[in-house]
């Protein structure tokens, strides 16, 4: 990472993760209803790190929000992308693993970079083949939002980046919260190296 | 990393592709099994991809299979089998083929009866092929279908011994089935009668038996074939029940051993000849599991060939 430039520092990627994770106990009452899927193949280890805390709040602080236990899911979008055949480099699935049906549930999308859109664009394709939910909300932890190409905004986001189109958001996960962070190139290929 | 792509454009047989490739496909059918394991079984990945099942040989199993994996990853689907079309009429195999791309196929599935027809169109014609038999060579996706299936049981392909029964001469599964397990490590070897085993085996480091009792002693995975008398123009064993008293698996031999061997079989089964009923439908067997992982390794195939980068049709995009 010597090319790149931290634009997260461990300090506040701690207060953001857990503002995140505020906000979506304060946004969803009813805590049955909720599953939070994450997008393979980073996104799902942001959503573990966000139920690790939900999780370590509850322990501490019991309240009668969180009878249920927490549905999570792990969503592959590969087979759903619409950039197959299309990019030089052949597409590498995950490991997908929903093994619940999402009808009339309120889902929130998890994933660490928004960016295009393409990939939320897949992931809604893709749920539709679990079932009807009530809703869908988003969370990133990184919103590149001037680099779009779909209408696609996120519900939560822990910063929003502005960047040109050839730069490259890297959330990288220490062993420890206090190694993780964010990290800006100037594009794929510096982050590559 | 692993390599995320095949290194070659087509799949006209184990013996071109690399171990990479095959271990590649391997766990791309992992993800492939999980989806075809789901309430929804289809996903849009090769929408835009219009593939010709060109079957010029009988085929239950494989064609279906095929299109099952073809319409699971949301293709346009055409099916052609040579009874019915102008092959009858005299058309040249080349001429049917480049008739039907003209019509826009980007991959081409062809069983024929002539060993390398595959390998000849794909030096004709600009789509994927991908051999789903050619007559006596080779048949590639059911050994990576048996591969599949093995894996699934035991841990490591090093140092496992397999043993192929049955009619090796007239099987192009046999030869599959050899090169795909040498190249992820396992040691092969075939059990059967002389008039229908090669000459030319032991020099693919092949072991042979001819006692059906020592080849089972000395296997983890049987893997038993049909006798194909349809491509036997002269008598290779005196008949089908002196074959079945001397080289058919039955349960009593099985029992005879000190270990537990996985039993497998590409089919079609022909109950009471080559294996017995209730062999075939024991727990050892995995003959309907290979039928399952059939469609999931296809689907495999069929997405990483079509996702190639140096693949046909691909350039139009661009």
């Amino acid at each position: 990472m010597k090319h790149g430039r931290e634009i997260m520092d461990p300090v506040r990627f701690d207060l953001t993760l857990q503002r995140l994770t505020e906000q979506i106990i304060e946004n969803y009452s009813q805590f049955e209803e909720l599953c939070l899927i994450g997008i393979q193949p980073r996104g799902t280890i942001l959503l573990r790190h966000i139920v690790e805390r939900i999780e370590k709040r509850e322990a501490s602080n019991p309240s009668t929000i969180f009878k249920t236990k927490i549905l999570q899911g792990h969503l592959d979008i590969t087979f759903y992308r619409d950039d197959f055949r299309r990019r030089e480099k052949i597409l590498t699935p995950s490991s997908n693993k929903m093994d619940f049906i999402i009808e009339n549930r309120q889902v929130l999308l998890v994933d660490d970079v928004l960016y295009t859109g393409r990939t939320i664009q897949a992931a809604l394709n893709a749920l539709q083949h679990y079932g009807r939910p009530s809703t869908i909300k988003l969370l990133a932890l990184i919103d590149r939002q001037f680099n779009r190409h779909l209408p696609i905004q996120c519900d939560y986001k822990g910063m929003e980046v502005d960047s040109v189109d050839n730069a490259y958001v890297r959330v990288y996960w220490g062993v420890g919260d206090a190694q993780n962070r964010v990290v800006l190139y100037d594009s794929k290929e510096q982050e590559d190296e | 990393m692993n390599k995320s792509y095949l290194s070659q454009p087509h799949l006209l047989g184990i013996k071109y592709i690399t171990k990479e490739d095959i271990e590649l496909i391997l766990s791309t059918a992992d993800n492939f099994k999980e989806v075809i394991n789901r309430p929804i079984k289809k996903v849009p990945t090769l929408r835009d991809v219009t593939i010709a099942n060109l079957f010029f040989e009988n085929s239950t199993r494989t064609r279906i299979s095929f299109e099952l994996a073809e319409k699971r990853l949301s293709a346009d689907v055409l099916n052609f089998s040579s009874s019915t079309s102008s092959v009858k009429k005299g058309e040249s195999l080349l001429d049917t083929v480049n008739n039907i791309l003209s019509m826009k196929v980007d991959m081409v599935v062809i069983r024929h009866s002539a060993p390398g027809t595959p390998t000849f169109l794909s030096n004709h014609i600009d789509a994927n092929i991908i051999n789903a038999g050619d007559g006596t060579h080779e048949h590639p996706t059911q050994a990576l279908l048996d591969a599949f299936s093995i894996r699934e049981k035991v841990n490591s392909f090093n140092g496992l011994n397999v043993c192929i029964f049955g009619d090796i001469i007239h099987s192009r599964v046999a030869l599959s089935n050899i090169f795909c397990l040498q190249k992820l490590g396992a040691n092969v070897a075939v059990c059967g009668p002389p008039t229908l085993i090669p000459r030319f085996l032991p020099k693919l480091g092949v072991k042979i038996f001819y006692k059906v009792k020592e080849a089972l002693n000395w296997c983890d995975v049987a893997n038993v074939l049909r006798i194909q008398l349809e491509r036997q123009d002269i008598k290779y064993i005196p008949s089908l029940r002196e074959y079945s008293l001397y080289y058919g698996i039955n349960q009593e031999i099985l029992d005879s051993l000190d270990k537990e061997i996985i039993i497998m079989h590409p089919g079609p089964i022909n109950r009471g000849v080559e294996i017995d009923s209730d062999v075939a439908d024991s727990h050892q067997s995995i003959i309907l599991q290979q039928v399952e992982n059939g469609v999931a390794v296809r689907m495999a195939v069929l997405f990483l060939l079509a996702g190639n980068s140096g693949s046909p049709g691909i350039s139009n995009f661009n």
